[in-house]
């Protein structure tokens, strides 16, 4: 049953309190008619008695405590999905915003989803090659992860997500793929080059896109990432597809939620963003994986751009408390002009260890060993500035070398430059032959004499 | 049934009037769906009550059914190998019912009521038992042979009737009439209150080190099997990673896993990998000794308040029959977290970064259940639960309430450390930060089981590590060239200790797990090579370079492989490296 109601009461920020309703149900959709009856939706936040605490999700501007009206729909927020949803662009709220037509839904979902039951999950392991030695060596995606990139303003992360996206693939290959994607307050010019981008490749025909830009409201934000999983879902577990998520950027997020949280008046946690905003963000984070018995997977790539490039800022922070590691863009590798500029040493990827086991037997040794020298390189970088090279030792020495030419060579890669993983560990292998034979301790001696290139 | 309706909801909280008598912690059902919830505060004839699924779609005029029970959970045959949500429900059971996704309002038992049991009873007609005493025994797995026990409120009396043969857990096995001539019937499963601790006769001070195979913890930082020790640590430092080695490797008998508002594919590794490992204690795949309670961080919010108690009463369960029990929970601060959401929107006084001001005592308590103990009833069994969290502080900053609450509690802290972690040196508990208070207790221990010595260097490997730490200042200023060969030493050996004996791989079936008294072999040959050393230094034929180049250097880092049947092995090691390194001089 549908009701009416014109007894607003008050009007804060996004959140507006009607009085005197009857039989409202927490989070239940509302329309907001302003009196020249343009609608607006919303959904209810909380509800005490008679009196209804409702969530916009566009700005109320124009709407007044009187002569405007509330209608209580009776259901949660839906978004109709079918198919057909391929190759089109929709606004942050749902709405088709290319030329095509209006989709005709196959099924109408909740967008808040439900968890999925830990026992049923299927453990990711079927290896994404990349093509991006630090990624495909170091920080293994798999199909089911969520792993995001942390970025700073002006680093360019958008190019490292549309890379990943353009030249992803499983070994073997299989399956239908798509591409969700979803924007939240990104700039035009941004939403714009990820389009293009898309449309370039030719992957437009395989994407969803949800785009919410600055100029749209900022509680629109709050249903985007929900709007874009739920379809996701639906394409992955319903029609078999491997979907890879892109969510950029969750910054602008969890701002449109502190917002909403400050309009409330609730206690703050840490800097002004609500207690809640961990559980908040597991319920989109979460919404990654694969099911037992089901074909499809999604893999989930959020953005965000870490304030001042602070990873203990509460939005990275509790970000990486959910992923499944993190890809961690460093400001000097961007200033030292190497692309991608990925800072390897804080990036991480937690379902590697599995993924490692399938590609090459040297993975596992190689990999700690990269690691372990790079960190020991960088190391004896810092003593060099203080003392000078001059006075480093002879191993410390080839420690330096190996720092350089790992960045210049491992790290960095073109812009079309795909990288088979067979590639990368050779690459990886190379480098090892600077440092002297007894530093290697994290490699097999089989593998050294198979892999290692021989030094004439 | 008495009926209550609702007048507010605010995400997992609910308000209902009409309430007047209901108690505190007693269970209800929301609206007809007949959600799951529970009463955390009264005011007149209005109930808070915190829902553990979610209230999506509830609103005022619903009803509010009491049940008169509080929050608890069913003990009895069958917990083990089991998976669970936060409040006892078979994860398995809610995909039967539901499917891959969890939706809400599903009632499934917690225990399997339908399955037969063998019982083989202990006691006969006409002994006198009490409260805690074991009635008969089950196998429950092949590990464990589940004990049944004299409800805890009875207190003493006769048994005037007990059955032996299949029965199932709902069936009366046993009459005990008490001292006032009342007869009480006994069936094979007991509902305990979650918050409520089991009794136990005392508590005594732990001795016993809980061996956990990681060479960090049972050499550095060692904990008792009763104790409580926390891991905390930034994301990606592994804390996640430990808590499982933890579990997999350690020589409780029983282990209890509660992932607490953490991932979901972590929690689907565990149960993939759990079934499939040996416990390197008994050869037996180590789910047959493995309860496990997973809430992951978008389940409800409520239930993860809750899971850490159903958790901690099924390990008491199990010390009461006289088994070593772990607990792992990860992660503390998601708890905590859910503390102080459910305060939030009761809005009460806020303490410390918004959590509620009661987080100390809270936390506290929890820990408390840590013990080793004389278990309930005149047989004077042992046991004990150990309680491991692990602590997520944001940011890493470890002055949050959070840890700092928790290290109140607990006596041994593995500080895990990120820049460790970035160069992929695991366990990354970093050495200088950490520290065990249980080092006392376990030193008898330590003498009597290891050797004589193993006390010995374990200091000194923990001095030189301290050295270093200084030393590297040093280094960092002036250089290496500014130190004496004595110093280089320090450093040398400091980095054997970090890198052939701390660096353990997880993930290398072999490596993760060390028998204590290889432990002791390879840090003692270390130490050998450093006293050897020592003593020569001062030699003008000593040559630094050339004694970092030997050879003999490499058998030491190898010695790792050396087979637990072989540790006689380490002693021709630690004779050829006396040799080796008189020889310099020679």
């Amino acid at each position: 049953m549908q009701k009416e109601y014109k007894t607003l009461k008050s009007i804060v920020g996004p959140l507006i309190l009607v009085e005197g309703v009857e039989g409202v149900k927490f989070e239940e959709l509302v329309e907001v008619y302003a009196e020249d009856g343009r609608k607006r939706m919303g959904k209810v936040l909380e509800v005490h008695n008679d009196k209804a605490l409702v969530q916009m999700f566009e700005s109320p501007q124009g709407i007044a405590t009187e002569g405007s009206r509330a209608k209580f729909l009776g259901r949660p927020l839906e978004i109709g999905v079918s198919t057909d949803m391929l190759g089109r662009t929709f606004s942050g709220s749902g709405e088709p915003l290319d030329d095509g037509p209006q989709i005709i839904p196959d099924k109408k979902i909740n967008i808040g989803g439900a968890p999925i039951n830990p026992y049923s999950r299927d453990y990711p392991e079927d290896f994404i090659q990349t093509g991006i030695s630090t990624i495909d060596c170091l920080n293994t995606l798999v199909r089911g992860q969520k792993l995001p990139v942390f970025s700073g303003a002006g680093l360019p992360h958008s190019q490292v997500a549309t890379k990943i996206a353009r030249q992803a693939k499983v070994r073997g290959g299989g399956g239908d793929f798509a591409v969700v994607f979803g924007t939240m307050g990104v700039t035009f010019e941004e939403a714009e080059y990820f389009i293009n981008e898309f449309k370039k490749t030719g992957a437009i025909n395989r994407s969803v896109l949800f785009i919410n830009t600055a100029a749209d409201p900022v509680v629109e934000r709050i249903s985007t990432p929900r709007l874009a999983l739920t379809t996701a879902e639906y394409l992955a577990y319903e029609k078999d597809m491997h979907v890879l998520v892109i969510l950029t950027d969750m910054t602008n997020y969890c701002e449109a939620l502190r917002e909403v949280s400050a309009a409330r008046k609730e206690v703050p946690g840490r800097r002004g963003y609500p207690g809640y905003l961990y559980t908040d963000l597991a319920t989109i984070y979460e919404r990654a994986g694969k099911i037992k018995g089901k074909k499809g997977s999604i893999t989930q790539i959020p953005i965000l751009t870490m304030p001042e490039d602070d990873i203990t800022h509460p939005i990275p922070d509790l970000t990486g408390y959910i992923t499944e590691g993190q890809i961690v863009l460093g400001r000097d590798l961007h200033q030292k002009d190497i692309y991608p500029p990925i800072n390897v040493l804080p990036s991480l990827s937690r379902l590697s260890p599995t993924a490692r086991k399938v590609t090459r037997e040297d993975h596992e040794g190689l990999f700690g060993q990269l690691y372990a020298s790079f960190a020991r390189g960088l190391e004896v970088r810092d003593l060099a500035i203080i003392l000078g090279e001059s006075a480093l030792s002879e191993t410390d020495g080839k420690y330096l070398k190996f720092a350089k030419d790992f960045e210049e060579k491992f790290i960095s890669q073109g812009e079309t430059e795909d990288r088979s993983i067979d590639e990368t560990l050779d690459l990886g292998w190379e480098l090892l032959t600077i440092l002297p034979r007894s530093e290697l301790k994290r490699v097999k001696e089989e593998h050294i004499e198979k892999y290692m290139p021989k030094k004439d | 049934m008495k009926k209550g309706t609702v007048v507010k909801v605010s995400g997992p909280l609910v308000i209902a009037n009409g309430m007047k008598s209901a108690k505190m912690y007693e269970v209800v059902k929301v609206s007809e769906e007949k959600l799951m919830g529970e009463i955390i505060e009264l005011k007149g004839d209005e109930a808070s009550i915190q829902v553990y699924e979610d209230t999506v779609g509830i609103g005022p005029g619903d009803p509010v059914y009491a049940t008169g029970e509080t929050m608890s959970v069913d003990l009895g045959p069958g917990l083990l190998t089991s998976i669970y949500d936060g409040i006892q429900r078979p994860l398995a059971l809610i995909e039967k019912e539901a499917g891959p996704f969890i939706t809400r309002g599903i009632d499934v038992p917690a225990l399997d009521y339908s399955k037969q049991w063998d019982l083989t009873p202990t006691k006969t007609k006409g002994d006198t038992v009490a409260g805690g005493d074991v009635l008969g025994e089950i196998q429950e797995t092949v590990l464990i042979k589940h004990r049944i026990l004299v409800p805890p409120h009875i207190e003493k009396g006769t048994i005037e009737e007990i059955k032996g043969g299949s029965f199932t857990i709902k069936d009366t096995i046993a009459v005990i009439k008490d001292e006032n001539g009342k007869s009480h019937e006994v069936t094979m499963v007991q509902k305990w209150s979650i918050r409520q601790p089991r009794p136990f006769n005392i508590k005594k001070v732990p001795k016993i080190p809980l061996i956990s195979g990681s060479r960090s913890i049972d050499t550095m930082f060692p904990i008792v099997k009763g104790g409580a020790g926390c891991i905390p640590g930034p994301f990606g430092a592994g804390k996640t990673v430990t808590q499982q080695s933890l579990a997999k490797f350690c020589d409780a008998q029983v282990i209890v896993y509660i992932g607490c508002g953490e991932r979901g594919n972590e929690m689907t590794d565990v149960l993939m990998e759990f079934p499939e490992l040996e416990d390197p204690n008994t050869g037996e795949p180590l789910m047959k000794r493995t309860i496990m309670i997973a809430n992951t961080s978008n389940m409800p919010v409520a239930a993860r308040e809750a899971s850490v108690y159903t958790g901690i009463t099924i390990a008491e369960y199990y010390r009461d029959m006289g088994y070593h029990v772990a607990l792992m929970a990860d992660s503390t601060s998601r708890w905590a977290e859910a503390l102080r959401e459910m305060s939030g929107r009761l809005e009460e006084m806020p303490g410390e970064e918004g959590y509620p001001a009661y987080l100390g005592s809270k936390t506290a308590e929890f820990y408390e259940r840590a013990g080793y103990t004389e278990c309930l009833g005149q047989e004077k069994r042992e046991g004990s639960v150990t309680v491991i969290g692990a602590v997520s502080p944001p940011g890493g900053d470890l002055s949050e309430p959070v840890t700092q609450n928790t290290l109140r509690v607990t006596k041994a802290f593995w500080g895990l450390d990120a820049k460790l972690a970035y160069k992929r040196h695991f366990p990354a508990i970093n050495w200088l930060t950490s520290y065990s208070l249980y080092q006392e207790n376990v030193s008898d221990y330590w003498r009597t089981e290891v050797a004589e010595d193993f006390e010995d260097f374990r200091n000194e490997a923990m001095n030189i590590l301290q050295q270093e730490a200084k030393l590297e200042e040093i280094v960092r200023l002036v250089g290496m060239d500014a130190l004496s060969s004595k110093e280089k030493l320090v450093l040398h050996t400091a980095k054997f200790i970090r890198e052939d004996f701390l660096f353990q791989n997880a993930f290398d079936y072999q490596d993760a797990h060390t028998p204590q008294k290889k432990q002791y072999w390879m840090l003692r040959v270390i130490l050998t090579l450093y006293h050897e050393a020592m003593e020569i230094v001062d030699n003008e034929a000593f040559d630094y370079d050339k004694f970092v180049e030997l050879p003999i250097m490499s058998a030491i880092i190898k010695s790792k492989e050396i087979p637990m049947e072989e540790l006689e092995k380490y002693k021709d090691l630690e004779k050829e490296i006396s040799t080796a390194v008189k020889d310099m001089i020679a």
